[in-house]
């Protein structure tokens, strides 16, 4: 769980300005790599069934039973058992996903938003802005992202929206220091110089040369932080932060969970499993993506 | 004056001659982490008014007296100005008073010393382990890039990069000690943190499974590293250079080490400090008195003198770790600019 980011060299030195047909390029490259291929499956359909969750789950998530609790894989009609309440495993995974889900993407957009504006900022305009600015992001680097996020949403109080602030907070320093990098380096190349010479605005060179060049290193890193931003909400919901009970959430269920290890072990490591592979799809299409991108980390 | 001159990075000796000693770089580095510390302590102060509700509130339990609540007012001076208040809390905490733990009615500092000690006990056991053993195999992938032994390595390292190590630390307790009943599955000891040793397995046994757990993100990602950096130095002409000289391949490893080792020192100091400040999540596994067992314990009843010490201990010791391993790798690596 750590958000070291690689400052230098982000755009390779032969980038050209985007050429037409970039995504598609990207799409050809990507069509020969089964491994992201094969990972990006399991992404779509933890995405469907999340979507889906009231159509696919077989049962309520939250009906409890006091006949069927704890009951172990495949035990009449609970296909993966029940857990400490009796509930479904199968139905609260499938719905837990939506909440892993959202919280693995929601903080990751906003901060890419955020952080992203702040280190084009700072990046474009260079001098006293880019110090002020990188220096007040470097204090928020002072803090190990789990302390940050634990710190915030400790104070906050629990809930999914403290944690969805804790989470942003804490992904916008290396969104930004990303963003500021890679605008850095594109701000003196030739082709600004002649944007500017040739009588373009600043706004017409951010919109036209500087964000477009900077979108390959922002997205890749962003999709990197999604499976972080995944492990991060779980933890958060495990210590009790984030999402509140009866909610199925992932990270939630297994710290309920946790007291019935000697009764149904099984059963109490699945929600972690989830987890686990959700977070290993996203990291291993993320990795995909930079090889197609050919962005250097 | 003097501090203008600090600050510039080199200057002329008598002879004319320009140098850049490392003790001035030092002093210069040292200098700049001086805003951050600062910036850490106005995160960490201003926490209490993150909190919902008075601030006096979070500083007080619920059943305090309306003249409880008038001189703590008084103490901390919430009526004056912000900017007062936050010198005053930082003068005091400068001279090791951290406020009082509403839980326990201790002293913060004391309190954080001493879960701090226990939580280095994992994380320097989990480094020892992962960092070692991290390098060795980033060094193997490397030589054999884009063969079997590489792939493995590699999807290993984003395996361990990838598992939550809650879930992990869970797993393990289901494995060795429900099943297998080998290891004991949570605290410091029969007798609790007070008597725990190192040289006696019957104590150290308590400290595998937390250390297993924490040493295997850093591993990933330590591993992760050397691989790049050393595939990197391995691609350069000066191996080629060796190679035809007729050298054997331990000595080209050395060789190569020599030059990728100061880029992965920085990542693993950045993952020492990370195993220090981010050990809340196995530390509640595992019930370890350490730092961040304090930390969920001080949340959890809105303990927050208590959250607000540990964090920034915590930080502040995480700022040090990265400026130590700052200076360190521009000590052992001359390519470094001592910018």
């Amino acid at each position: 769980m750590s958000l070291a980011t690689a400052t230098p060299d982000i755009i390779p030195a032969t980038a050209a300005p985007r050429r037409r047909g970039y995504w598609r390029a990207l799409w050809h490259k990507l069509r020969y790599d089964y491994v992201t291929l094969f990972f990006l499956t399991i992404i779509v359909l933890i995405f469907a069934a999340a979507i889906f969750a009231p159509l696919v789950a077989p049962f309520d998530p939250n009906k409890t039973s006091m006949v069927y609790r704890l009951k172990p894989i495949g035990y009449r009609h609970f296909f993966l058992g029940t857990d400490e309440l009796g509930r479904d495993m199968l139905s609260r995974l499938i719905y837990g996903g939506r909440m892993s889900l959202m919280m693995g993407f929601v903080p990751v957009v906003i901060a890419t938003c955020v952080g992203g504006f702040f280190g084009v900022v700072a990046g474009f305009t260079g001098g006293w802005v880019n110090m002020l600015i990188m220096r007040i992001m470097d204090v928020f680097y002072a803090f190990p992202s789990v302390l940050l996020a634990v710190a915030i949403s400790g104070t906050l109080g629990g809930g999914v929206g403290n944690g969805l602030i804790a989470l942003t907070l804490v992904f916008i320093p290396p969104l930004c220091r990303v963003a500021e990098a890679a605008t850095t380096q594109i701000r003196t190349r030739d082709f600004v110089e002649a944007a500017r010479a040739s009588g373009a605005s600043n706004l017409s060179i951010i919109f036209f040369h500087i964000l477009r060049n900077i979108v390959a290193p922002v997205l890749v890193y962003a999709s990197s932080l999604i499976s972080v931003s995944i492990l991060l909400a779980s933890g958060l919901s495990f210590l009790g932060l984030g999402v509140e009970p009866p909610t199925a959430d992932w990270g939630l269920m297994l710290s309920t969970l946790r007291q019935s290890i000697y009764v149904q072990p099984l059963i109490c490591a699945m929600p972690g499993a989830a987890i686990f592979i959700a977070s290993l799809s996203f990291n291993l299409v993320s990795d995909g993506l930079r090889q197609a991108m050919d962005v250097r980390a | 004056m003097y501090l203008a001159l600090l600050l510039r990075e080199t200057y002329r000796t008598s002879a004319g001659v320009v140098a850049n000693p490392m003790w001035l770089y030092v002093i210069r580095r040292i200098l700049l982490a001086a805003p951050i510390a600062i910036g850490v302590t106005v995160i960490c102060f201003a926490l209490i008014y993150l909190a919902p509700g008075d601030p006096i509130q979070s500083l007080l339990p619920p059943e305090a007296t309306q003249a409880d609540v008038a001189y703590l007012k008084q103490v901390y001076g919430f009526d004056k100005p912000l900017p007062v208040q936050y010198l005053k809390w930082v003068s005091r905490a400068t001279v090791g008073d951290f406020g009082t733990s509403i839980q326990t009615n201790r002293p913060v500092l004391g309190e954080v010393r001493r879960a701090l000690s226990h939580t280095l006990i994992i994380s320097i056991g989990a480094a020892l382990l992962a960092f070692p053993l991290a390098i060795a195999l980033g060094t193997l992938a490397a030589f054999y890039i884009g063969r079997p032994p590489d792939r493995i390595a590699t999807m290993a390292s984003v395996v361990g990069i990838s598992v939550p190590n809650y879930w992990l630390g869970i797993v393990l307790i289901i494995v060795f000690a429900v099943e297998l009943g080998v290891l004991p599955a949570s605290g410091m000891g029969p007798q609790g943190s007070d008597d725990f040793s190192l040289t006696q397995w019957a104590q150290l046994k308590y400290a595998v499974l937390p250390v297993l757990t924490t040493a295997l993100v850093p591993l990933g990602i330590i591993m992760r590293s050397t691989r790049a950096a050393m595939a990197d130095v391995l691609s350069q002409d000066f191996i080629q250079t060796l190679r035809a000289k007729g050298l054997g391949q331990g000595a080209v490893v050395r060789h190569a080490l020599r030059n990728a080792l100061p880029q992965v020192l920085a990542v693993m100091g950045l993952q020492f400090g990370y195993l220090v400040g981010g050990s809340i999540l196995t530390e509640t596994i595992f019930n370890w008195p350490g730092t961040g067992f304090l930390m969920n314990k001080a949340i959890l009843t809105r303990d927050i003198p208590m959250l607000q010490g540990a964090l920034l201990v915590l930080a502040l010791s995480f700022v040090s770790i990265n400026l130590a391993v700052d200076l360190l790798q521009t000590a052992v690596d001359p390519r470094v600019k001592r910018g």
